[in-house]
Protein backbone atom coordinates (compact mmCIF):
# COMPACT_ATOMS: atom_id res chain seq x y z
CA UNK A 1 0.00 0.00 0.00
CA UNK A 2 1.30 3.44 -1.19
CA UNK A 3 2.20 5.42 2.06
CA UNK A 4 -0.16 8.49 3.54
CA UNK A 5 1.74 11.96 4.43
CA UNK A 6 0.22 13.45 7.74
CA UNK A 7 0.54 16.48 5.67
CA UNK A 8 0.96 17.21 1.97
CA UNK A 9 2.00 20.66 1.19
CA UNK A 10 1.31 22.11 -2.24
CA UNK A 11 3.99 25.36 -3.33
CA UNK A 12 7.33 26.15 -2.37
CA UNK A 13 7.03 30.04 -1.81
CA UNK A 14 7.19 31.69 1.81
CA UNK A 15 3.84 30.53 2.80
CA UNK A 16 4.09 26.82 1.75
CA UNK A 17 8.15 26.50 3.27
CA UNK A 18 6.97 28.62 6.56
CA UNK A 19 4.14 25.50 6.80
CA UNK A 20 6.67 22.99 6.09
CA UNK A 21 9.14 24.43 8.95
CA UNK A 22 6.20 24.47 11.92
CA UNK A 23 4.87 21.30 10.24
CA UNK A 24 8.49 18.93 10.80
CA UNK A 25 9.42 20.93 14.20
CA UNK A 26 5.58 19.13 14.85
CA UNK A 27 7.20 16.16 13.28
CA UNK A 28 4.89 15.67 10.80
CA UNK A 29 5.51 13.28 8.25
CA UNK A 30 5.50 15.92 5.67
CA UNK A 31 5.81 16.37 1.41
CA UNK A 32 6.22 19.50 -0.12
CA UNK A 33 5.09 19.52 -3.98
CA UNK A 34 6.72 22.02 -6.02
CA UNK A 35 6.33 22.51 -9.53
CA UNK A 36 10.34 24.31 -10.23
CA UNK A 37 12.67 25.55 -7.48
CA UNK A 38 11.12 26.51 -3.98
CA UNK A 39 10.87 30.47 -4.16
CA UNK A 40 7.62 30.89 -5.34
CA UNK A 41 6.92 34.71 -6.26
CA UNK A 42 10.00 36.12 -4.22
CA UNK A 43 12.20 34.80 -7.29
CA UNK A 44 11.10 37.84 -9.24
CA UNK A 45 11.26 40.34 -6.84
CA UNK A 46 14.40 42.24 -7.35
CA UNK A 47 14.82 43.62 -3.89
CA UNK A 48 12.93 42.99 -0.58
CA UNK A 49 13.14 45.53 2.06
CA UNK A 50 10.19 45.36 4.24
CA UNK A 51 10.78 41.71 5.62
CA UNK A 52 11.30 42.39 9.27
CA UNK A 53 15.12 41.43 10.83
CA UNK A 54 16.48 42.36 7.33
CA UNK A 55 17.16 46.18 8.30
CA UNK A 56 19.39 46.48 4.65
CA UNK A 57 17.45 44.79 2.68
CA UNK A 58 17.94 41.73 0.40
CA UNK A 59 17.55 40.22 -3.32
CA UNK A 60 14.35 38.06 -2.85
CA UNK A 61 15.90 35.14 -4.29
CA UNK A 62 18.65 35.27 -0.84
CA UNK A 63 15.10 36.01 1.22
CA UNK A 64 14.22 32.34 -0.49
CA UNK A 65 17.30 30.41 0.09
CA UNK A 66 17.66 31.31 3.58
CA UNK A 67 13.56 30.03 3.91
CA UNK A 68 15.31 26.95 1.92
CA UNK A 69 18.22 26.51 4.14
CA UNK A 70 16.23 26.99 7.41
CA UNK A 71 13.40 23.61 6.08
CA UNK A 72 16.67 21.73 5.15
CA UNK A 73 17.95 21.93 8.40
CA UNK A 74 14.87 19.69 9.43
CA UNK A 75 15.53 17.42 6.59
CA UNK A 76 13.52 18.71 3.51
CA UNK A 77 11.30 16.03 2.46
CA UNK A 78 10.57 18.07 -1.30
CA UNK A 79 9.49 17.03 -4.99
CA UNK A 80 9.20 18.50 -8.26
CA UNK A 81 5.40 18.20 -9.55
CA UNK A 82 2.63 19.55 -11.07
CA UNK A 83 -0.86 19.40 -8.97
CA UNK A 84 -3.48 18.78 -11.40
CA UNK A 85 -6.25 17.72 -8.81
CA UNK A 86 -7.55 16.92 -5.49
CA UNK A 87 -9.96 14.60 -3.84
CA UNK A 88 -11.03 13.48 -0.57
CA UNK A 89 -11.60 9.75 -0.20
CA UNK A 90 -13.37 8.11 2.54
CA UNK A 91 -12.51 8.63 6.14
CA UNK A 92 -11.00 12.35 4.96
CA UNK A 93 -8.04 10.85 3.11
CA UNK A 94 -6.72 13.50 0.45
CA UNK A 95 -5.72 12.32 -3.18
CA UNK A 96 -4.00 14.22 -4.95
CA UNK A 97 -3.05 14.10 -8.59
CA UNK A 98 0.17 15.04 -10.05
CA UNK A 99 0.57 15.65 -14.19
CA UNK A 100 1.67 12.37 -15.46
CA UNK A 101 -1.22 11.05 -13.66
CA UNK A 102 0.82 9.82 -10.41
CA UNK A 103 -1.22 10.34 -6.90
CA UNK A 104 -0.23 10.34 -3.46
CA UNK A 105 -2.16 10.58 0.01
CA UNK A 106 -2.00 12.43 2.90
CA UNK A 107 -4.31 13.20 5.75
CA UNK A 108 -4.42 16.94 6.11
CA UNK A 109 -3.23 19.49 2.64
CA UNK A 110 -2.48 22.78 3.19
CA UNK A 111 -3.14 24.47 0.16
CA UNK A 112 0.25 27.02 -0.41
CA UNK A 113 0.31 27.35 -4.51
CA UNK A 114 0.62 31.36 -4.62
CA UNK A 115 -0.73 33.49 -7.85
CA UNK A 116 0.50 34.76 -11.05
CA UNK A 117 0.56 37.86 -12.99
CA UNK A 118 -2.26 39.06 -14.51
CA UNK A 119 -2.17 39.90 -18.38
CA UNK A 120 -3.52 43.11 -19.85
CA UNK A 121 -5.96 40.44 -22.54
CA UNK A 122 -5.12 43.32 -25.41
CA UNK A 123 -3.61 42.68 -29.24
CA UNK A 124 -0.22 42.28 -29.48
CA UNK A 125 0.59 41.06 -25.65
CA UNK A 126 0.85 37.14 -26.38
CA UNK A 127 2.69 37.72 -29.47
CA UNK A 128 5.56 40.28 -27.80
CA UNK A 129 5.77 38.38 -24.99
CA UNK A 130 9.45 37.94 -24.40
CA UNK A 131 10.08 40.57 -27.32
CA UNK A 132 9.43 43.14 -25.28
CA UNK A 133 6.60 42.22 -23.18
CA UNK A 134 7.42 41.34 -19.90
CA UNK A 135 6.15 40.48 -16.21
CA UNK A 136 9.23 40.57 -14.44
CA UNK A 137 11.78 43.49 -14.25
CA UNK A 138 14.54 41.88 -12.23
CA UNK A 139 14.69 39.12 -15.34
CA UNK A 140 14.22 41.31 -18.30
CA UNK A 141 15.02 45.02 -17.43
CA UNK A 142 18.80 44.49 -17.95
CA UNK A 143 17.91 44.38 -22.02
CA UNK A 144 16.71 47.49 -21.88
CA UNK A 145 19.54 49.24 -21.13
CA UNK A 146 19.24 53.28 -22.21
CA UNK A 147 16.14 52.02 -23.91
CA UNK A 148 12.72 53.52 -22.88
CA UNK A 149 10.01 51.30 -21.55
CA UNK A 150 6.92 51.64 -20.20
CA UNK A 151 5.19 50.29 -16.55
CA UNK A 152 1.43 49.66 -16.38
CA UNK A 153 0.12 49.36 -12.82
CA UNK A 154 -0.55 51.37 -9.81
CA UNK A 155 0.23 48.98 -7.02
CA UNK A 156 3.41 48.31 -4.95
CA UNK A 157 4.58 46.24 -7.50
CA UNK A 158 3.94 48.41 -10.38
CA UNK A 159 5.63 51.45 -8.69
CA UNK A 160 8.81 49.58 -6.88
CA UNK A 161 10.07 47.88 -10.44
CA UNK A 162 8.98 51.05 -12.16
CA UNK A 163 12.05 52.58 -10.14
CA UNK A 164 14.17 49.98 -10.19
CA UNK A 165 14.17 49.98 -14.04
CA UNK A 166 15.57 53.55 -13.78
CA UNK A 167 18.69 51.47 -13.30
CA UNK A 168 18.87 50.59 -17.12
CA UNK A 169 16.12 52.31 -18.92
CA UNK A 170 16.71 56.07 -19.72
CA UNK A 171 13.33 57.03 -19.19
CA UNK A 172 10.42 55.00 -17.74
CA UNK A 173 6.62 55.89 -18.34
CA UNK A 174 4.20 54.66 -15.67
CA UNK A 175 0.80 54.31 -17.00
CA UNK A 176 -2.00 54.31 -14.51
CA UNK A 177 -5.11 54.04 -15.22
CA UNK A 178 -6.49 56.37 -11.97
CA UNK A 179 -5.15 59.89 -11.06
CA UNK A 180 -3.61 58.49 -8.14
CA UNK A 181 -1.08 55.61 -7.39
CA UNK A 182 -2.21 52.62 -4.75
CA UNK A 183 1.29 52.08 -3.80
CA UNK A 184 2.61 52.68 -0.61
CA UNK A 185 3.20 55.83 0.23
CA UNK A 186 7.19 55.24 0.75
CA UNK A 187 7.06 54.01 -3.17
CA UNK A 188 5.27 57.08 -3.91
CA UNK A 189 7.63 59.26 -2.84
CA UNK A 190 10.63 57.48 -4.75
CA UNK A 191 9.17 57.18 -7.50
CA UNK A 192 8.14 61.45 -7.51
CA UNK A 193 11.05 61.99 -6.83
CA UNK A 194 13.30 60.16 -9.88
CA UNK A 195 13.56 61.99 -12.85
CA UNK A 196 13.42 59.48 -15.32
CA UNK A 197 9.99 58.34 -14.57
CA UNK A 198 6.61 59.93 -16.06
CA UNK A 199 3.61 59.72 -14.96
CA UNK A 200 0.59 58.95 -17.35
CA UNK A 201 -2.56 59.16 -15.67
CA UNK A 202 -5.74 58.29 -16.58
CA UNK A 203 -5.04 55.61 -19.51
CA UNK A 204 -5.23 52.35 -20.23
CA UNK A 205 -3.26 50.32 -22.77
CA UNK A 206 -5.27 49.41 -26.02
CA UNK A 207 -2.91 48.00 -28.21
CA UNK A 208 0.73 46.40 -28.46
CA UNK A 209 2.41 47.21 -31.19
CA UNK A 210 5.23 45.87 -33.34
CA UNK A 211 6.47 42.85 -35.33
CA UNK A 212 9.54 40.99 -34.07
CA UNK A 213 9.51 43.42 -30.99
CA UNK A 214 7.81 45.88 -28.99
CA UNK A 215 7.74 49.65 -30.52
CA UNK A 216 5.02 51.06 -29.63
CA UNK A 217 1.54 51.45 -27.61
CA UNK A 218 -1.65 52.18 -28.53
CA UNK A 219 -3.23 54.10 -25.41
CA UNK A 220 -6.74 55.74 -24.36
CA UNK A 221 -7.16 58.52 -21.93
CA UNK A 222 -10.15 57.47 -20.04
CA UNK A 223 -11.23 61.03 -18.98
CA UNK A 224 -11.37 62.84 -22.79
CA UNK A 225 -11.53 59.44 -24.58
CA UNK A 226 -8.70 60.51 -26.32
CA UNK A 227 -6.60 58.18 -28.26
CA UNK A 228 -2.22 58.59 -28.80
CA UNK A 229 0.80 56.42 -29.25
CA UNK A 230 3.89 56.21 -27.31
CA UNK A 231 6.48 55.02 -28.76
CA UNK A 232 8.54 52.51 -26.37
CA UNK A 233 11.07 49.40 -26.22
CA UNK A 234 9.80 47.57 -23.80
CA UNK A 235 6.74 47.30 -21.40
CA UNK A 236 6.35 45.53 -18.15
CA UNK A 237 2.81 45.05 -16.82
CA UNK A 238 1.81 44.44 -12.83
CA UNK A 239 -1.70 45.07 -12.18
CA UNK A 240 -2.22 42.45 -9.80
CA UNK A 241 -2.63 38.66 -9.63
CA UNK A 242 -4.66 35.80 -10.39
CA UNK A 243 -4.47 32.51 -7.82
CA UNK A 244 -3.34 29.36 -8.93
CA UNK A 245 -6.11 27.27 -8.15
CA UNK A 246 -7.41 25.70 -11.18
CA UNK A 247 -7.26 22.67 -9.63
CA UNK A 248 -9.75 22.89 -6.33
CA UNK A 249 -12.57 24.33 -8.95
CA UNK A 250 -15.68 22.57 -7.69
CA UNK A 251 -13.89 21.44 -4.33
CA UNK A 252 -13.34 24.21 -2.49
CA UNK A 253 -15.71 28.07 -2.02
CA UNK A 254 -13.67 30.96 -3.91
CA UNK A 255 -14.29 34.27 -4.28
CA UNK A 256 -15.36 35.25 -7.53
CA UNK A 257 -11.58 35.99 -8.66
CA UNK A 258 -10.96 32.00 -7.99
CA UNK A 259 -8.84 33.24 -4.63
CA UNK A 260 -9.87 30.14 -1.63
CA UNK A 261 -12.09 31.17 1.24
CA UNK A 262 -10.89 30.04 4.17
CA UNK A 263 -11.86 31.47 8.09
CA UNK A 264 -8.86 33.12 10.19
CA UNK A 265 -7.07 29.88 11.06
CA UNK A 266 -6.97 29.11 7.19
CA UNK A 267 -9.44 26.05 7.35
CA UNK A 268 -11.11 25.64 4.06
CA UNK A 269 -14.72 23.93 3.91
CA UNK A 270 -13.27 20.41 3.62
CA UNK A 271 -11.67 19.61 7.20
CA UNK A 272 -7.92 18.84 6.76
CA UNK A 273 -7.73 20.95 3.63
CA UNK A 274 -6.13 24.63 4.67
CA UNK A 275 -5.18 27.80 2.33
CA UNK A 276 -2.17 29.91 3.03
CA UNK A 277 -0.62 33.01 1.67
CA UNK A 278 -1.40 34.63 -1.83
CA UNK A 279 -4.11 31.86 -3.19
CA UNK A 280 -6.01 32.57 -0.38
CA UNK A 281 -9.07 35.48 -0.45
CA UNK A 282 -7.50 38.01 1.86
CA UNK A 283 -6.46 41.51 1.42
CA UNK A 284 -2.90 41.99 2.53
CA UNK A 285 -0.46 40.24 -0.03
CA UNK A 286 3.10 40.14 1.22
CA UNK A 287 5.76 38.16 2.13
CA UNK A 288 5.18 38.16 5.20
CA UNK A 289 1.65 37.57 5.59
CA UNK A 290 2.29 34.36 3.60
CA UNK A 291 4.76 33.30 5.78
CA UNK A 292 2.34 33.94 8.96
CA UNK A 293 -0.70 32.23 6.50
CA UNK A 294 2.01 29.28 6.49
CA UNK A 295 2.45 29.02 10.10
CA UNK A 296 -0.98 29.05 11.29
CA UNK A 297 -2.01 26.27 8.49
CA UNK A 298 0.57 23.91 9.88
CA UNK A 299 -0.51 24.59 13.54
CA UNK A 300 -4.01 24.01 12.90
CA UNK A 301 -3.12 20.62 10.59
CA UNK A 302 -1.68 19.42 13.10
CA UNK A 303 -4.54 20.15 15.49
CA UNK A 304 -6.51 18.57 13.10
CA UNK A 305 -4.62 15.45 12.64
CA UNK A 306 -4.40 14.60 16.45
CA UNK A 307 -7.97 15.73 17.40
CA UNK A 308 -9.81 14.68 13.98
CA UNK A 309 -11.29 18.58 13.94
CA UNK B 1 23.30 12.87 -19.88
CA UNK B 2 24.98 16.17 -18.47
CA UNK B 3 24.00 19.71 -19.47
CA UNK B 4 26.08 21.31 -22.13
CA UNK B 5 27.43 25.17 -21.68
CA UNK B 6 27.79 26.68 -24.69
CA UNK B 7 29.08 29.91 -25.41
CA UNK B 8 29.01 32.39 -28.55
CA UNK B 9 32.03 30.66 -29.54
CA UNK B 10 30.86 27.19 -29.81
CA UNK B 11 27.12 27.41 -30.23
CA UNK B 12 27.62 26.29 -34.20
CA UNK B 13 29.35 23.62 -33.70
CA UNK B 14 27.29 22.23 -30.34
CA UNK B 15 23.76 23.89 -31.34
CA UNK B 16 23.44 23.87 -35.05
CA UNK B 17 25.25 21.12 -36.45
CA UNK B 18 24.16 18.83 -33.62
CA UNK B 19 22.82 15.33 -34.87
CA UNK B 20 19.84 15.49 -32.44
CA UNK B 21 17.47 18.13 -31.57
CA UNK B 22 18.67 20.62 -29.08
CA UNK B 23 17.33 22.90 -26.25
CA UNK B 24 18.63 25.78 -25.35
CA UNK B 25 17.95 27.84 -22.08
CA UNK B 26 19.36 31.63 -21.90
CA UNK B 27 19.42 32.45 -18.54
CA UNK B 28 21.60 34.69 -16.04
CA UNK B 29 22.64 35.12 -12.33
CA UNK B 30 20.71 37.66 -11.70
CA UNK B 31 17.54 36.18 -12.90
CA UNK B 32 15.32 34.20 -10.07
CA UNK B 33 12.95 32.71 -12.57
CA UNK B 34 16.23 31.30 -14.27
CA UNK B 35 17.00 29.42 -10.87
CA UNK B 36 13.00 28.04 -10.44
CA UNK B 37 13.45 26.41 -13.99
CA UNK B 38 17.04 25.18 -13.29
CA UNK B 39 16.17 21.79 -11.81
CA UNK B 40 13.25 21.31 -14.61
CA UNK B 41 15.47 22.00 -17.16
CA UNK B 42 18.13 19.22 -15.44
CA UNK B 43 15.25 16.57 -15.14
CA UNK B 44 14.51 17.28 -18.77
CA UNK B 45 18.13 16.57 -19.80
CA UNK B 46 18.63 13.16 -17.71
CA UNK B 47 14.74 11.88 -19.39
CA UNK B 48 15.23 13.02 -22.73
CA UNK B 49 18.94 11.82 -22.92
CA UNK B 50 19.87 10.42 -25.89
CA UNK B 51 16.82 12.21 -27.73
CA UNK B 52 17.51 15.88 -26.81
CA UNK B 53 20.83 17.77 -26.22
CA UNK B 54 20.03 20.08 -23.34
CA UNK B 55 21.93 23.11 -23.27
CA UNK B 56 21.96 26.41 -21.15
CA UNK B 57 23.60 30.16 -22.24
CA UNK B 58 24.64 32.41 -19.72
CA UNK B 59 23.25 35.67 -21.21
CA UNK B 60 25.66 37.94 -19.28
CA UNK B 61 29.10 36.09 -20.80
CA UNK B 62 27.77 35.51 -24.37
CA UNK B 63 26.02 38.62 -25.72
CA UNK B 64 26.10 37.84 -29.32
CA UNK B 65 24.16 34.58 -29.74
CA UNK B 66 20.70 35.90 -27.41
CA UNK B 67 21.04 39.17 -29.47
CA UNK B 68 20.90 37.36 -32.47
CA UNK B 69 17.66 35.62 -31.10
CA UNK B 70 15.83 38.89 -29.79
CA UNK B 71 15.94 37.52 -26.45
CA UNK B 72 14.79 40.64 -24.53
CA UNK B 73 13.74 38.07 -21.50
CA UNK B 74 14.92 35.52 -19.32
CA UNK B 75 14.30 32.21 -18.91
CA UNK B 76 13.94 31.52 -22.72
CA UNK B 77 14.16 28.48 -24.01
CA UNK B 78 14.46 28.00 -27.66
CA UNK B 79 14.56 24.26 -29.41
CA UNK B 80 16.46 23.84 -32.39
CA UNK B 81 16.05 21.18 -34.94
CA UNK B 82 18.41 20.91 -38.04
CA UNK B 83 19.84 23.96 -37.21
CA UNK B 84 17.14 26.08 -37.32
CA UNK B 85 14.92 27.44 -34.12
CA UNK B 86 11.62 25.86 -34.51
CA UNK B 87 10.00 27.15 -30.71
CA UNK B 88 10.32 29.47 -27.79
CA UNK B 89 9.11 29.31 -24.74
CA UNK B 90 9.03 32.60 -22.76
CA UNK B 91 8.93 32.31 -18.54
CA UNK B 92 9.80 29.55 -15.78
CA UNK B 93 6.57 27.30 -16.36
CA UNK B 94 5.75 24.04 -15.59
CA UNK B 95 7.59 20.96 -16.81
CA UNK B 96 4.35 19.84 -18.44
CA UNK B 97 4.28 22.82 -20.93
CA UNK B 98 8.15 22.23 -22.16
CA UNK B 99 7.50 18.52 -22.23
CA UNK B 100 4.37 19.50 -24.89
CA UNK B 101 6.84 21.24 -27.25
CA UNK B 102 9.55 18.46 -26.71
CA UNK B 103 7.33 15.63 -27.56
CA UNK B 104 5.72 17.63 -30.23
CA UNK B 105 9.23 18.58 -31.92
CA UNK B 106 11.08 14.29 -31.52
CA UNK B 107 8.21 13.32 -33.45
Amino acid sequence: MAEIYDLVIIGGGPAGLTAYLYAARARLKTLLIEKLSPGGQVLVTDFVENYPGFPEGLPGWELMEKFVAHVKKLGFNQRLGEVVGLEVEEKGIKKIKLAGGEEIKARAVIIATGASPNKLGIPGEEKLTGKGVSYCATCDGPFFRDQIVAVVGGGNTAVQEAIFLTKFARKVFLIHRRDQLRAQKILQERAFANPKIEFIWNTVVEEILGEDKVEALRLKNRKTGEESFLRIDGIFIFIGMRPQSEFVKGLLPTDERGFIITDCEMRTEIPGIFAAGDVRAKACRQIITAAGDGATAAYMAEHYLSSGS
Amino acid sequence: MAICHVTDQDFEEKVLKSDIPVLVDFWAAWCGPCRAIAPVIEELAEEYAGKLKVCKMNVDENPITPGKFGIRAIPTLIFFKGGQPVDQITGAVAKSTIESVIKRILD
